[in-house]
């Protein structure tokens, strides 16, 4: 049941405090992100700076990189990701225990970036495996990756865990190499590619 | 101090005896027969001292119909350097001997120029792919090599 918002601050006044459990467990969860421990380039060395004094990620809660999958809430996508790693980061995923979370961190993770038209680069990490939150940046600032953490938490508390839970969504399928890329090359389920944009008539 | 790259074609084809060697944008061009007596000789003669490759790789020519691989040496110990030298192979079919006995080094840059370029090493020991895996067909450093489209399903 929604409690009235004026009603509710009215209550906080005298001393009386009223939550919903999905709030209550909201909270909590937003506010101790586990991310899992693992870098695949240059914005690895943002996400460390982030994680350090100056910027501090545990000022959020965040600040416990797991070193397994299977104790991690958040895997943070920061870097390339080659078509040789690519299974590898499904499998992470594949592995982390429910509701997990991702941040695509930087350009290469979320297009191929200044690789995306080359041989040897995956177009995205979104071809596999379902993103949460996008950072633009090459790399980005550790500002930027803590906005996008900021993100992330409200899209937590904006969810309920039931809602999580019943959406889980099992293993995501693991690519193969092929001759000269992943097979399948995308998951249909995650990703498609973009409708052809029509060239406006001259 | 190293001599300039005439003088040491010059020093070079004194001490071996039928070697032919050109001078090309400053670097040593090699005949492929002749490149571990060439080389061999740079690292062993006192006076160069080539002990370190620094760098191996290949360059592309479609149009020449050419595939040049080049070797940066050092010295280490005579603190002199670079020498450039390079190699013209035939595109179609690029075989040159493998380095990796005068220079330990040379193992994986020649893997990788393999991997790439799809140049074969003579006498290299474990000439297999380093960077692409093992079931990838073709060689991406090619000029002609055709990237997939990986939006096709």
């Amino acid at each position: 049941m929604a409690i009235e918002e004026g009603l509710k601050g009215e209550l906080q006044k005298q001393g009386v405090y009223l939550t919903t459990w999905d709030q209550l467990a909201n909270w909590g969860r937003s506010n101790s992100i586990w991310p899992l421990q693992f870098g695949l380039a240059c914005c690895a060395i943002e996400m460390i700076a982030s994680a350090a004094s100056r910027y501090d990620i545990a000022r959020f809660g965040s600040e416990i990189f797991r070193a397994s999958p299977r104790q991690a809430d958040l895997m943070i996508v920061a870097g390339t990701v080659t078509k040789k790693m690519a299974p590898q980061v499904v499998r992470l995923y594949n592995q982390m225990a429910e509701p997990k979370y991702i941040i695509s961190m930087g350009a290469c993770a979320t297009s191929g970036g200044p690789f995306h038209k080359g041989y040897n680069v995956l177009k995205g990490i979104d071809r596999f495996i379902p993103v949460d939150v996008y950072i633009p940046g090459c790399p980005p600032t550790p500002q930027a990756l803590l906005e996008g953490l900021m993100k992330l938490q409200e899209r937590i508390r904006s969810r309920g865990l039931a809602r999580e839970i019943a959406g889980k969504q099992g293993e995501y399928p693991i690519p193969a190499f092929g001759a000269n890329g992943l097979e399948p090359r995308y998951n249909p389920d995650v990703w498609q590619p973009p409708a052809s944009v029509p060239t406006p008539a001259a | 101090m190293l001599p300039s790259v005439e003088e040491l074609k010059t020093v070079l084809e004194q001490l071996l005896p039928g070697v032919s060697l050109t001078v090309e944008g400053g670097s040593l061009i090699v005949p492929p027969q002749q490149l571990t007596t060439v080389c061999r000789c740079l690292k062993e003669t006192e006076r160069f001292s080539l002990d370190y490759l620094s760098n191996l790789t290949a360059v592309d020519y479609p149009s020449e119909q050419r595939m040049d691989v080049v070797y940066h040496l050092y010295s280490m110990s005579k603190k002199h350097g670079p020498v450039s030298l390079r190699v013209k192979l035939p595109r179609a079919n690029p075989i040159v001997a493998s380095m990796t006995p005068i220079w330990r080094g040379a193992e994986f840059q020649e893997r990788e120029v393999y991997d790439l370029f799809g140049v074969t090493f003579d006498g290299h020991t474990d000439l297999r792919r380093i960077l692409m895996w093992d079931g990838f067909v073709g060689h991406p450093m090619r000029k002609d090599y055709v990237i997939e489209d990986q939006d096709a399903s």
